[in-house]
């Protein structure tokens, strides 16, 4: 491990408590409470405008909190200047000093620190981020991949309690992208700090985090484990946000033996009552595209145990490892099915007639009040809005 | 785990209090000694000199024993019955120089933000060197190149191009200097407008409309116009008011505006008269400053 | 092996024959002056530019009949040689060095904290401080200096050295106020926030961030101010005195007739300057490559 510093004191949680930030009348995080544990990768996951960067900013200093406060252990820093806070920050954009060499740039924390012999810290911090050989060159000269690694050595080498990482890797392109999730994860699996990442991107928080936070309207919609989140979503908000749902409004007919069964459409689905998010009558039944299976109506099989729908498919497009399937229902609405290729013979075609089915352990089940667009992408929403609406009942 | 204290969250207020106190305070420390030096130094004569603007002579008909506080309407009114020739051709010969300016400065601005490649640098201080040349010398040298014997003043009388035979001593030697002495002050704001579009736009203006001269007409010219609008501004204001160019390379029958209020305060020494010319000057120009903005849109110089 | 081509009965198309002919001599020269208007206008600017500025260095070199040197007589190196020959020259650029000097230094400084609060801070009065710093810009040199004379001669002030340094500091601090805070705007405010963030307070964030990025902006407005300062005639004829700056000289002596001297200080204002800024562009080229 290529850890420069003496560790002084051991990595404490985060925690908010209460946080709220408010721009005039706008509410930008409201009421926040959260701990975070030690040494955790810990993502905040949501939209632009939802308010997780403002939070990532309070808890850096770089913005006072309305209300609330934010601790570190059992140390209250809220009314501390960033400067005095065991917190470093890579930035989105990273804000490299233009006018300061790769080096100068990795020492700022530590010279300002007033810690004299710098070079071997540097030396090593850049060797764990692989550049070494850029030491002595201007940020302007580097590519955006490499700029964005100086950002996480020039954070990392003052051994924060916490590094926050805001969008670090928007700037970056797809592939580039992909390998800086690994490098990233595998420098917070070698320096032990607790990372605190801020995105947009679902795939980035999964691929990378263990705990991830969902946020909407300044405040935490769910939180877990990527599995946790993705499987068992306990807001529409979650369900189309990570990842996509079919979703399907109805009335509970019965509870038993921890299972809660629904009907919607003259049909009748059963969900483990485990997984679903409401006590009340009224609740919408979802289920993730690639739990569903789609059988030719003539040659189903048996069904028996499963939750079944009928239709015809409206949409097929073949990509290779699977085939994404539109099947629309008798009242209009149009479920999404992944289906791997296992066999050529599964194949359905286009204008086939039916049956879509899953097991119940899958299905989830949300308030009935929900809005069944929330989290959805808008300007997938407006193409559809053209065509029949695809997740209303 | 430990407790989390919300309490906490009060301890250092005071702290605060101060701090932010004392940040609240630190921009109008910061403004202070500059705008108080503007304050004293800019503001207090304008007022005083418009305190003079409306002052009477003492004696009745005899300026030379001195000014007394009045409030002499009548003194702007004389100002312009009196010298509104001179206020006409002050603005005429700015527009005039500021456009002539422009038409220069234009393609050498287009030049080097797009074809200069590595002598781009070069280019501007090029551009801007001559200038560092003192002002007074430089119109001097004027003087010398439009002389009635000099090779250019005879080139264009042998192609029969000047009216009254001469350049020395007509307007077009007064516009010819202004346009010449305020020509940074034109090409550097349209090299910094040109230079920050991107040149695909450019491009593909030419590739979707085909004439050089409509591209220009509907791509360059309107993504340039924030420098056109601060550099016709900074070249017409101090033109309006100049009144070297006037001197060095006019004759009596172009003096400007200028020309009458330098006179008037220091040779003729009518105060109250000098003082109502130069609110009446101020007054046109940002009048005409402010329209002119408003126009085009864009209020970045203020 | 037989291709359509081959099949001669019917008149084959060859597209050779149907190549335009080369256009004549005129045609291609007039083309080449469209393609290139641009650059032919630029060049005719940059001799318009320089046209004064030549006659100002070769009427250096000349020896002039009787007092005027508006006409070539022979070439001498008498200006060049000997500067100082009427002393009051060389006296007049002296003072004009010294009163551009100390006008520079607190003309930057007033400005440049001007444009800080304007860019870094929220308060109230930032439009009645923006007008004021934009209507000196906007008002007549005249007016600037017959108000301020105004004022001086109503306080009874001695005119010289400290009116004129007055003066210019007055209408310097706008020109350096627009040329910093642009390059203020154009700071990225997350530089400073990453400084605070990697422990650096307010002061030392100022010294090793702040600063250092705002100094190219700052240096050009303070040569700004300098050229603006030595060169200012207009308002400097008011507020003198006695004092004879190097404009005003040059004022005074065109009635007698302006020696050669001039011309020699004017080539060495115009060279000095271009030597400056060229081995700074060589300087910060160097600097980049390292």
């Amino acid at each position: 491990m290529a850890r420069t510093q003496v560790v002084t004191g051991q990595v404490e949680d985060l925690h908010l408590v209460g946080l709220t930030k408010r721009f005039g009348t706008m509410t930008a995080v409201d009421a926040l409470d959260l701990t975070i544990p030690a040494g955790s990768f810990f993502a905040l996951l949501g939209p632009s405008g939802c308010g997780k960067t403002t939070t990532l900013r309070m808890v850096a200093g770089l913005e006072d909190p309305t209300e609330g406060a934010i601790l570190i252990g059992e140390q209250d820093v809220t009314q501390l200047r960033p400067y005095q806070r065991p917190v470093n920050t890579v930035f989105q954009s990273y804000a490299l000093f233009p006018h300061l060499d790769i080096f100068e740039n990795v020492a700022f924390g530590l010279r300002r620190r007033g810690i004299k012999d710098v070079k071997k810290p540097v030396e090593d911090m850049l060797e764990l981020v692989e550049l070494g050989a850029m030491a002595r060159r201007k940020p302007g000269q580097l590519s955006g991949g490499q700029q964005q690694r100086v950002a996480v050595a020039r954070a990392l080498i003052n051994q924060p309690d916490v590094l926050l990482l805001d969008e670090p890797l928007g700037a970056l392109d797809l592939k580039l992208r992909r390998q800086m999730q690994i490098e990233l994860k595998r420098i917070q699996t070698e320096v032990g700090i607790t990372f605190v990442h801020v995105t947009h991107d679902q795939e980035e928080a999964m691929t990378m985090a263990d705990t991830v936070a969902v946020m909407n309207n300044g405040r935490i919609e769910q939180m877990g484990s990527p599995v946790d989140i993705y499987e068992n979503p306990r807001t529409a908000f979650v369900a189309n946000f990570l990842g996509q749902s079919n979703l399907l409004p109805g009335q509970v007919v019965g509870r038993e033996d921890g299972v809660t069964v629904i009907s919607a459409h003259n049909a009748t689905f059963r969900i483990p009552t485990a997984r679903v998010a409401t006590d009340g009558d009224s609740v919408v039944v979802g289920v993730r595209p690639e739990k569903v299976t789609v059988r030719a109506k003539d040659r189903a099989g048996d069904l028996s145990g499963r939750n079944v729908l009928e239709g015809v498919v409206t949409d097929a497009s073949f990509t290779g490892l699977s085939t994404q399937y539109l099947v629309r229902t008798a009242w209009g609405q149009e479920l999404q099915v992944f289906s791997q290729n296992l066999s050529a013979d599964d194949i359905v075609r286009l204008g086939d007639d039916v049956v879509v089915s899953w097991d119940p352990i899958h299905s989830f089940g949300l308030d009935g009040a929900s809005d069944l667009h929330a989290g959805m992408d808008k300007e997938l929403l407006a193409l559809q809005s053209g065509d029949e609406p695809a997740q209303v009942g | 785990m430990p407790a989390v204290v919300p309490s906490a969250a009060t301890a250092h207020g005071s702290d605060e209090a101060t701090v932010r106190r004392s940040r609240r305070s630190t921009p109008y420390l910061l403004l202070a000694p500059g705008l108080g030096w503007l304050a004293v130094f800019f503001v207090v004569p304008l007022f005083a000199s418009l305190a003079t603007s409306l002052q009477v002579p003492l004696v009745e008909g005899d300026p030379d024993q001195g000014y007394t506080q009045g409030f002499a309407v009548q003194n702007y009114v004389n100002a312009i019955t009196e010298y509104w020739p001179q206020f006409l051709k002050s603005f005429l010969y700015a527009g005039i120089a500021t456009l002539l300016a422009l038409c220069i400065a234009y393609p050498l601005a287009y030049f080097i933000a797009f074809h200069a490649g590595k002598w781009r640098n070069i280019m501007l201080i090029l551009v801007v060197a001559p200038f560092f040349c003192s002002f007074l010398i430089r119109t001097y040298a004027w003087k010398t190149i439009l002389a009635d014997q000099s090779p250019v003043t005879q080139f264009l009388n042998a192609l029969h191009l000047l009216p009254d035979d001469r350049i020395l001593n007509t307007p077009l030697a007064v516009i010819t200097g202004i346009a010449y002495n305020f020509l940074p002050f034109m090409t550097l704001p349209l090299y910094a407008a040109l230079e920050r579009i991107d040149f695909r736009l450019i491009e593909a203006g030419g590739d979707l409309y085909g004439s050089a001269w409509t591209t220009f007409r509907k791509v360059t010219f309107p993504l340039s116009l924030p420098g056109v609008v601060a550099g016709t501004l900074l070249t017409f204001i101090p033109a309006v008011g100049d009144f070297i160019n006037a001197q060095l390379l006019g004759s009596v029958k172009d003096k400007m505006i200028g020309n009458v209020i330098d006179s008037q305060f220091r040779i003729v020494r009518d105060y109250p008269m000098a003082s109502a010319l130069s609110f009446l000057l101020m007054a046109a120009t940002l009048t005409i400053v402010f329209l002119y903005i408003r126009r085009a849109g864009t209020d970045d110089l203020v | 092996m037989s291709t359509p081509t081959v099949d001669r009965a019917v008149a084959p198309f060859d597209p050779r024959d149907h190549v335009a002919k080369k256009p004549g001599a005129v045609v291609r020269g007039l083309r080449w002056v469209r393609e290139h208007i641009i650059g032919i206008a630029a060049v005719l600017a940059l001799f318009y530019l320089f046209l004064p500025i030549a006659i100002v260095v070769i009427f250096s070199f000349n020896k002039p009949v009787g007092r005027q040197n508006v006409a070539w007589n022979e070439f001498s190196l008498d200006a060049w040689t000997n500067i100082c020959r009427d002393p009051t020259i060389c006296e007049s650029v002296g003072v004009s060095l010294q009163i551009a000097f100390v006008a520079t230094i607190i003309a930057t400084l007033l400005g440049t904290l001007i444009s800080f609060a304007l860019v870094r801070h929220r308060f109230r009065g930032r439009t009645a401080t923006n007008l004021l710093i934009f209507l000196p810009m906007a008002t007549p040199e005249v007016v600037l200096g017959a108000s301020l004379l105004a004022l001086f001669l109503n306080l009874g002030a001695p005119l010289g050295f400290g009116t004129i340094l007055i003066a210019h500091v007055m209408f310097c601090i706008s020109f350096v106020v627009v040329t910093v805070k642009a390059r203020l705007a154009g700071l990225d405010p997350r530089l400073e926030q990453a400084a605070m963030d990697l422990y650096a307070d307010e002061r030392s964030t100022f010294r090793y961030v702040t600063l250092p990025l705002v100094l190219p902006g700052i240096i050009s407005a303070g040569l700004l101010a300098f050229s603006l300062s030595f060169d200012d005639f207009i308002i400097t004829n008011f507020n003198n005195g006695t004092l004879v700056t190097f404009p005003l000289y040059v004022w005074g002596a065109a009635q007698r007739g302006i020696p050669p001297q001039v011309n020699v200080i004017g080539s060495l204002m115009f060279f000095g300057a271009l030597a400056i800024v060229v081995i700074a562009q060589i300087v910060g080229a160097a600097r980049r490559k390292k």
